[in-house]
């Protein structure tokens, strides 16, 4: 395996089964995210993309084929080991944003350390200082309910981005939000978030994104079709 | 992560209340109710607390409990002060008797009859004259609750308020007049009649003539005796029953424990304060936890482990468990201080805490455990579900 392939998956296969009727989410998926690149997954709705990343976020056990993440098969750790892999590199994005609703900005932020074991006080410092980096050092000690769309998920990218993780992984990061605001996040991602010892990958919808994406998947029923570098190959 | 799961619980106010205010529903019933019982089945024994003196109680080995009288002959009195190991044993009578009231009605009452020359087994206080008047002629005393109520004289004019009986006064006790001497006042007991207390002589003279009419022989004990063994020394020489004070008090208690619907009826409302509570708590933890799930499933994906989880559930339970045990053991503390004066029951001895607190904590661990089986179930992946 290269140095620079960051998440390598090979000949997955996910089967949903609820109550005797299988479904297919993911049907013999190969795929290769290189370090430091913005990989959108694309396709129709139900064509298994957030299956997908959940597997690559190891928070979702495939059914076969094997998907390593920099170099960590995640099907062969152990409970703690994959619990412990996730709190260092893995960072989340949600639609819904899923802050914690009586938690404020800056102690949203600071989950992801204090999960990792660092004390309250120094990791809500921290998550002030990338509040601030993300334009809300204002509003640290707001809650989610007092923020707009906008903040709350630009508080989310701060909560995926506060533990330094190697992958962050984002499910319809813009949906949720007008064009504009839109925008500005996925910015926010590319500018602030992203950098060379990390990967991106995001699933959307959201057509107008599409230009920040440095290689983009497109999948239908379980397959990749093919992966592109621009939304003009689609 | 544990300020997270505080913050999360209080967070929700509305929720957070619910589940308070269910706890200390079920701890207020949970204590409140026993500490009502407790206190009646103390009021079962309390005229043997009110006796005081006596070592050991000697009366018919039929006897099941303290208002169960049966009579014994003169003769065994001096029969009990033979014995070794005796250091006094006097006689006392406890009968019911009616007193022909100034009105021309008739009320029961409760006679007792104490030794004529010392007067052992008087009433615990004396409000009014003193307990050595009863050896004037025809001498008894009342207890003052009887004396303002059961016993009261009717007011001169009609329909006014009644007169409490007070010494001087005169009652007729089986056609045997009785004069008030003295006031006093007793513990309540299961019988509501007033208490009249004489001498023993007198007490003969006013009760129904009978071939035996001591109702006890009240003993006391040479110093250093064992009373145990005392008391089967007695039983053995005598063929009647003697118990020390606390063994007659547990006698009638459990008499009443057994024949009376006294304990079942507690037994329910504990039970059903204890359901009512566990439900009304229990559902709305319950409730609490899977309207939070997505929230334990967003920290379950960023790598919070089954064990962190279930320890911040179990602080949640902790909490609201503690607080709403606080509430409902103060506020059954309130309501016994506010009763203290009334003739409500009530006793709220250090065992009811640790009852209540045990059947709060098994409320919260039951609450506690269906929330955390929920979320170690949860599958981490529901985090990117809509
Ligand atoms: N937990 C589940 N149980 C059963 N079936 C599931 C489950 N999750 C997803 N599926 C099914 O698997 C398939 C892929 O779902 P997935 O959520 O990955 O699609 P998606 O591409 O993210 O769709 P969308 O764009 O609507 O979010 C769908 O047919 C869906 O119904
Ligand atoms: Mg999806």
């Amino acid at each position: 395996m290269e140095s620079n392939t960051a998440v390598s998956c090979r000949n997955v296969v996910k089967v949903y089964d609820t109550g005797g009727q299988k479904v297919t989410a993911l049907n013999d998926i190969d795929l290769e995210i290189r370090m430091g690149e913005l990989m959108m997954l694309v396709g129709p709705s139900g064509c298994g993309k957030t299956t997908l990343i959940s597997v690559i976020a190891g928070i979702l056990d495939q059914d076969e084929g094997s998907c390593e993440v920099f170099g960590k098969n995640l099907l062969t750790l152990r409970n703690h080991e994959k619990l412990d892999f996730r709190a260092k590199n893995i960072g989340f994005v949600f639609q819904a944003y899923n802050l914690l609703p009586s938690l404020t900005a800056a102690e949203n932020v600071s989950v992801p350390l204090i999960i990792n074991g660092m004390k309250r006080v120094e990791a809500e410092r921290k998550a002030s200082q990338l509040l601030e980096q993300v334009g809300l050092g204002e509003r640290t000690a707001s809650l989610p309910s007092q923020l707009s769309g906008g903040q709350q998920q630009r508080v989310a990218i701060a909560r995926a981005l506060v533990h330094d993780p190697r992958l962050i992984v984002c499910d319809e990061p813009t949906s949720a939000l007008d064009h504009e605001t839109g925008h500005t996040v996925m910015e926010l991602l590319k500018d602030v978030a992203l950098h060379k010892d990390r990967v991106l990958v995001i699933v959307t919808h959201d057509a107008r994104i599409f230009n920040f994406a440095d290689r983009i998947a497109a999948m239908d029923d379980g397959h990749i079709l093919k992966v592109v570098n621009s939304a003009a190959q689609l | 992560m544990y300020h997270i799961a505080l913050k999360m619980l209080m967070g929700d106010r509305g929720k957070y209340l619910g589940i308070v205010m269910g706890l200390t529903f079920a701890s207020l019933i949970m204590t409140q109710q026993p500490a009502i019982f407790l206190g009646l089945m103390t009021r079962t024994f309390s005229f043997i607390s009110d006796v005081g003196l006596p070592d050991i109680w000697v009366m018919d080995s039929k006897v099941q409990f303290v208002d169960d009288i049966k009579p014994l002959q003169d003769t065994e009195l001096y029969r009990v002060r033979g014995i070794s190991g005796v250091e006094w044993a006097m006689p006392m009578y406890k009968g019911m008797l009616k007193a022909r009231l100034a009105d021309g009605t008739f009320q029961t009452c409760i006679v007792i009859g104490l030794d004529d020359a010392t007067l052992i087994g008087g009433p615990p206080v004396m409000l009014q004259g003193k307990l050595e008047d009863l050896r004037r002629s025809d001498a008894v005393i009342v207890d003052i609750d009887g004396a303002k109520d059961k016993l009261a004289k009717p007011s001169a004019t009609p329909g006014g308020k009644t007169k409490p009986l007070q010494i001087g006064d005169d009652l007729e006790l089986n056609d045997r007049r009785a004069i008030v001497v003295g006031m006093s006042k007793v513990s309540r007991t299961f019988q509501a009649q007033p208490v009249v207390y004489t001498t023993y002589s007198r007490a003969k003279n006013y009760a129904p003539r009978e071939r035996k009419l001591l109702s006890f022989v009240l003993v006391k004990a040479k110093k250093g005796q064992d009373l145990a063994q005392l008391t089967k020394r007695i039983r053995e020489t005598t063929g009647l029953a003697a118990y020390t004070s606390s063994e007659f008090k547990d006698l009638t208690y459990r008499y009443f424990m057994k024949n009376t619907g006294i304990p079942i009826n507690f037994g329910i409302s504990v039970t059903l304060g204890f359901i009512v509570g566990a439900a009304i708590a229990g559902q709305t933890f319950y409730n609490f936890t899977l309207e939070n799930l997505r929230q334990f499933g967003v920290l379950k994906a960023m790598g919070t482990s089954n064990w962190v989880l279930l320890k911040m559930i179990l602080l949640q339970a902790i909490l609201v468990g503690s607080i709403g045990y606080g509430l409902g053991v103060g506020l059954t503390a309130l309501f016994g201080y506010s009763m203290r004066n009334t003739i409500l029951a009530f006793r709220f001895p250090w065992q009811l805490l640790i009852f209540s607190g045990a059947g709060i904590s098994l409320i919260c661990v039951f609450a506690a455990i269906i929330s955390i089986l929920k979320v170690i179930r949860l599958e981490p992946a529901v985090v990117f579900k809509g």
